[in-house]
């Protein structure tokens, strides 16, 4: 008898039709076991250094979320069928989303756009706690460390957002048009923390621009340069708006043309 | 005779026995032209491009058509130290370090957009009216030509800065080029010396802008005015009004002091526009990079439509014997405008064709009295301007909170469906339009006072037009159709084939019309 006699057995059935799911269900249920421990083991160990305030606005923060969002993300911010799941999005998509009203949407239009908060800043903290305590992902950006006014460069971020953001939101930031009726949105008065936020988040049809595509100090020249562009004075008389030659070729129309045929009426009426 | 005319005289006669102008000048000077408001809108494009010569020569003492890569240093300070072209630093250094070339660039510019304005609506008035007719017909072939050098001298003028707009229109030309078939590519290099961008596109085409095409059209705006002053200027129909005259006023004084006052409100709006409006602000697109767009991406109105038709294209392309033909730019960059542009150089030939009209034609008609012509320009228009919108279809998803996919399913089927009925709209509209000027010219004026007669009957008032008004009404001609036989000599039925038959069915179609009332019909109600 050869030791390799049970290995014989058993790869004897190794073509056999249910081994290639069986096999896959082992180690699926391997790996959600050691996984499950491992995250389990997590809280404990920090839930000696989590302070109570901390663990009430987590549980403050569910309550509001069964409340307001569970509805539409489902009772766990699992996800459903018209909103994606919020395990691992982080408190900073938290923040970005309610704190700029997107979040709870007014409809189910093609895409939420900003309004007044529904939400006051304890309570938006408190369901970004939640959503954080789901998962690990990015967090709230502390406007502290936002020191776009010092560490920037407004041309090199006039270089970066060119190259990364002026596709969609337009050359001065003006927001532009997207596919089925979603748009990005205007940056002009847009809060550092809230572009900062997007840039880590990606909400919505916005990619997420990690610290590797765009470094933290660039990401401070691009607000810059997206303030310094809302500063800026309209250098050439009225702006029309900053939206290129359409609005343009609108003034020459109705204003040049009609200015033009109106003098030409009275001229040629005057001989009379 | 006072000592000032004595001066004069003597000035005058010093020049006249060294020129012989004297002759020359009393026998033009005093020639006479109508009045009317829609005569002028030719002039404003011509005034529009004298402003475009002054300001642009303004422009080339700092412009620097260029490539080389420089690093910004001006006074414009988000762009300090950024990378750029010589052409786009120069534009900035005109914008901000030159004393009023701000202004000046952008009176060129907004000048540059009137004139193409102007351009058009001279167009329309010419179609509408019938102007273009014998023995007008090269003074339209001209005409057309203009409007495409002016499309052209545009589109360069808009690329010369190489801000990224300009640059990313440089790009869908390129892309245009390589569209046609078999030599695309080979055209593309050679007009940008290798692969996009190259680094000798801006300088080629700073010639062509500033040199070749101005020149061109100061030679197509001679010839233009001199077919207008040898044929003498068209007239709207009128009492005193024939084919053989032209009622207006003489040049000297009364046309002179018009035009020249003209001249300078032409300017004063292309003033007024560059000192109040921002246009093409460069320094905000940023320098052009092939990497890089910007969200609602527009061309200049005058090629929007262009722009519109290409958006609205689908995606479709052919690969053979290792070629590639992308009919999705091939089909609207090149054959649609070809075709259209094509179709509207042709149309004098076209129309004359139809109705079998020869003669000489110098009193144009109401729009209302040529249904057919009024209803085909209406159609090309509606076509022109869905291509506008879908050409701004980004710009309008936005403003108006629309779909980018709604305004293209809309064009793509409004551009067959939109045209054709504004056409039956616009024929119904113009047939309207002559019945109520048949009533007009029967019935008189409804006053709206109702009075009572002797038998106790109300009646309404009717007042009876004045003879210049119903002269005006009636004077224009009763069109036929074409009597062309149905079988020829030997009974054979369907003369002239095909060609024949569409000759036959168009000619009816052109002739359609209310007819005007004759003096017996007038007769006839009077005695009511």
């Amino acid at each position: 008898m050869t030791p390799s006699n049970g290995i014989k057995k058993l790869s004897r059935y190794r073509r056999h039709r249910w081994a290639a799911p069986s096999l896959m269900v082992v180690a699926l249920l391997s790996v959600g076991t050691t996984f499950s421990i491992a995250s389990e083991a997590t809280p404990d160990a920090t839930s000696t250094t989590m302070n109570t305030s901390q663990s009430v606005q987590i549980a403050e923060g569910k309550q509001l979320f069964l409340k307001g969002c569970s509805s539409c993300h489902g009772l766990n911010a699992e996800g459903g069928s018209i909103a994606p799941s919020l395990i691992g999005v982080g408190a900073a998509s938290v923040d970005f989303q309610v704190g700029t009203g997107r979040m709870p949407m007014a409809d189910m239009s093609q895409q939420a756009m900003r309004k007044k908060p529904l939400y006051n800043e304890a309570q938006t903290a408190a369901l970004a706690a939640y959503v954080a305590s789901l998962a690990p992902g990015p967090a709230i950006v502390d406007e502290a460390s936002l020191t776009w006014e010092r560490d920037g460069s407004t041309s090199a971020g006039g270089t970066l957002f060119r190259n990364n953001c002026a596709m969609c939101h337009n050359f001065s930031g003006q927001g532009g048009a997207l596919t089925q009726g979603k748009y990005a949105p205007t940056l002009m008065g847009v809060e550092a923390k809230y572009i900062y936020e997007a840039m880590i988040t990606g909400p919505q049809s916005m990619p997420k621009f990690s610290d590797k595509t765009i470094t933290p100090a660039e990401k401070l020249s691009i607000i810059k340069w997206v303030k310094a562009a809302q500063t800026e004075p309209n250098l050439g008389g009225a702006s029309l708006g900053r939206v290129g030659p359409v609005t343009e070729g609108l003034l020459a129309w109705t204003f040049g043309l009609g200015i033009l045929i109106g003098v030409a009426v009275w001229l040629a009426s005057k001989a009379r | 005779m006072s000592k000032q005319e004595k001066v004069l005289g003597s000035v005058a006669n010093y020049v006249d026995e060294r020129t012989g102008a004297a002759k020359w000048m009393k026998k033009n000077l005093t020639k006479v032209f109508p009045d009317h408001w829609s005569f002028m809108l030719g002039e404003v494009a011509l005034y529009s491009f004298v402003i475009l010569l002054l300001t642009g020569t303004f422009l080339t003492f700092w412009f620097d058509p260029s490539q080389n890569e420089v690093v910004y240093n001006g006074s414009y300070e988000p762009l300090k130290d950024v990378e750029m072209t010589a052409a786009y630093a120069s534009t900035l250094h005109i914008s901000f370090d030159v004393r009023g070339g701000l202004l000046m660039r952008q009176i060129h510019h907004w000048s540059a957009l009137i004139f193409m304005v102007a351009i058009v609506a001279h167009l329309l008035r010419v179609f509408f009216t019938g102007a273009f007719r014998k023995p007008r017909e090269f003074n339209w072939l001209i005409g057309v030509g203009l409007l495409t050098l002016g499309i052209v001298e545009g589109f360069l003028g808009y690329s010369l800065p190489d801000d990224l707009l300009s640059g990313t229109g440089i790009r869908i030309a390129e892309a245009i080029i390589q569209a046609i078939p078999v030599v695309g590519s080979y055209l593309a290099f050679f007009a940008f010396g290798g692969a996009f961008p190259g680094h000798v596109f801006i300088s080629r085409i700073y010639t062509v802008h500033v040199l070749l095409l101005p020149g061109i059209f100061l030679a197509l705006i001679t010839i233009h005015l001199m077919l207008v002053w040898y044929q003498k200027h068209t007239q709207y129909p009128g009492p005193g009004r024939t084919e053989k005259n032209v009622v207006g006023y003489p040049l000297m004084p009364v046309y002179m002091a018009k035009a020249g006052g003209f001249f300078f409100i032409v300017f004063g709006v292309c003033a007024f526009l560059g000192a109040v409006a921002s246009i093409n602000p460069i320094w905000l697109y940023g320098p052009y990079t092939p990497g890089q767009i910007s969200a609602g991406s527009q061309p200049d109105w005058y090629m929007g439509w262009l722009d519109g038709l290409v958006r609205a294209a689908p995606p479709i392309e052919t690969h053979a014997f290792g070629h590639t033909i992308s009919w999705n730019i091939l089909i609207p960059g090149l054959i649609i405008p070809g075709i259209l542009f094509t179709g509207m150089a042709l149309y004098p030939f076209i129309e004359s064709w139809m109705t079998g009209d020869k003669r000489e034609h110098h009193l144009l008609e109401r729009p209302r009295n040529n249904p057919n012509r009024t209803a085909i320009g209406a159609m090309s228009l509606a076509f022109m301007l869905v291509c506008l919108v879908n050409g701004g279809n980004d710009i309008i998803a936005t403003q108006f909170n629309l779909t980018i996919n709604g305004i293209m399913w809309f064009t793509r089927i409004g551009l067959f469906v939109i045209p054709p009925i504004v056409f039956v709209i616009t024929k119904r509209l113009c047939l309207s339009l002559q019945r109520a000027d048949r009533d007009l010219v029967l019935h008189g004026r409804e006053t709206g006072r109702l009075v009572m007669t002797a038998e106790g009957e109300f009646v309404e008032v009717h007042e009876p037009l004045s003879a210049e008004k119903i002269y005006t009404l009636t004077q224009h001609e009763q069109n036929a159709p074409l009597a062309l036989p149905d079988v020829d000599a030997n009974g054979v039925r369907g003369v002239g084939g095909m060609k024949g038959k569409l000759r036959k069915r168009a000619s009816i179609a052109a002739a359609e019309q209310v007819p005007s009332p004759t003096l017996t019909e007038a007769k006839e109600i009077e005695h009511h």
